[in-house]
């Protein structure tokens, strides 16, 4: 039976479609057949980071509306095996993703795949709640920083209401904390919000935090998602949350500053 | 040596952090509490309610209070309507209240 995750976080810009790019290639390196699907009707990101933009012909909308089949609308990954992306419409309304159809498309996913990603677009409104509302599992990506935890915070609720399990009474969705652009130097400081804050604000279990890192912004603006990266902290981060994630018990890194040796703290490298 | 300096003189921590922690934690018990409160379907409870009590009295929505407790295993739906002065009522229809 397929599992549908989705990785959501009510704020904007905090790293859902790059936790979600990452994850799904993960996942698929791993072995499982995974499909990750873009909910951002209207903007479409997805295809960007993982560099499959210039081949997109049809989409999730085009799909539920009958206008094209799924074989034709799932781009195959390039670099990764056992990878497909299903990627947003641009330009049709938000209302053309009915529950209907989102039903009928996972159902037919479902068939194929171990596990269905879906990039929540931010906020709360009509495609974040379909991105969710099918979910058995959820990665809430929030920053170390108030109106992200706080927004966080406010899709938990969100989970625990509004999703199918909840309205049918079956067991929660479970939950899963992404911490992103961590900076453990400033933490120490004082300055940031510290992984123990926002643990004990949230109160959901952490599956990973990824350091904040230039890496990030290159790999996007290379279309390679981050955790292909395998040599750069936030990959290292990233492989770590998905092994984490199939449960490997794996202990947090980049969540405290890095020990420099007694010479190399006298002598430079400060 | 700046390495020196800057590593055994540092600025000591500010506490901006721990404000933040403070101030969401005041925040977000505070939004929890109205969301288990207030589930998704006082607002429309409300407002129907108001219209069916306007037919007959007229109100508005300051006198009609709705509010939701928990008490143990009980879920208590309190309604509370403030019905005007029979001096405010004239020329209203007087049966059916």
């Amino acid at each position: 039976m397929a599992t549908v995750i989705v990785v959501t976080s009510g704020k904007g810009g905090v790293g859902k479609t790059t936790t979600s790019a990452s994850f799904a290639t993960g996942l698929a390196q791993r072995g499982f057949r995974t499909v990750v699907i873009d909910f951002d009707v209207g903007l479409r990101n997805l295809d960007l980071i993982m560099g499959c933009e210039r081949r997109v012909v049809y989409d999730f909308v085009n799909v539920i509306n009958n206008e094209a089949n799924l074989n034709q609308a799932l781009i195959r990954d390039k670099r990764v095996e056992n990878l497909h992306i299903l990627p947003a419409s641009q330009t049709r309304d938000k209302d053309a993703l009915t529950k209907e159809g989102v039903e009928r498309i996972l159902a037919e996913l479902k068939q194929g795949f171990d596990y269905i990603v879906c990039d929540s677009p931010a906020g709360i409104e009509r495609g974040a709640l379909m991105a969710l509302y099918f979910a058995d599992e959820a990665l809430v990506v929030t920053n170390p920083e108030v109106s992200s935890v706080r927004d966080s915070d406010r899709i938990l609720g969100i989970l625990a209401s509004r999703s199918r399990r909840a309205e049918q009474g079956d067991a929660p969705v479970k939950e899963h904390l992404v911490l992103a652009r961590y900076a453990p130097e400033r933490a120490d400081r004082g300055d940031m919000l510290s992984v123990d804050d926002v643990l004990e604000i949230l109160g959901i279990p952490l599956l990973g935090v990824i350091p904040e890192s230039s890496t990030v912004l290159q790999s996007s603006n290379a279309g390679v998602p981050v955790i292909l990266e395998d040599s750069s902290e936030a990959g290292a981060a990233y492989n770590d949350l998905v092994d984490r994630f199939l449960g490997k018990a794996l202990p947090h890194r980049f969540t405290s500053i890095q020990k420099k040796g007694f010479l190399k703290r006298l002598f430079g490298g400060g | 040596m700046m390495g020196l300096f800057e590593n055994f003189f540092r600025t000591p921590p500010s506490k901006s952090a721990a404000l933040a922690k403070e101030r969401l934690q005041i925040i977000v018990a505070h939004e929890r509490g109205s969301r288990r409160s207030s589930p998704d379907y006082l607002p429309a409870l409300k407002k129907e309610l108001l219209e069916v009590v306007r037919k007959y009295v007229p109100i508005d929505q300051s006198q009609i209070k709705v509010h939701l407790d928990r008490e143990g295993g009980y879920e208590i739906l309190e309604l509370n309507i403030t019905l005007p002065d029979e001096e405010q009522r004239q020329g209203q229809p007087r049966s059916g209240v």
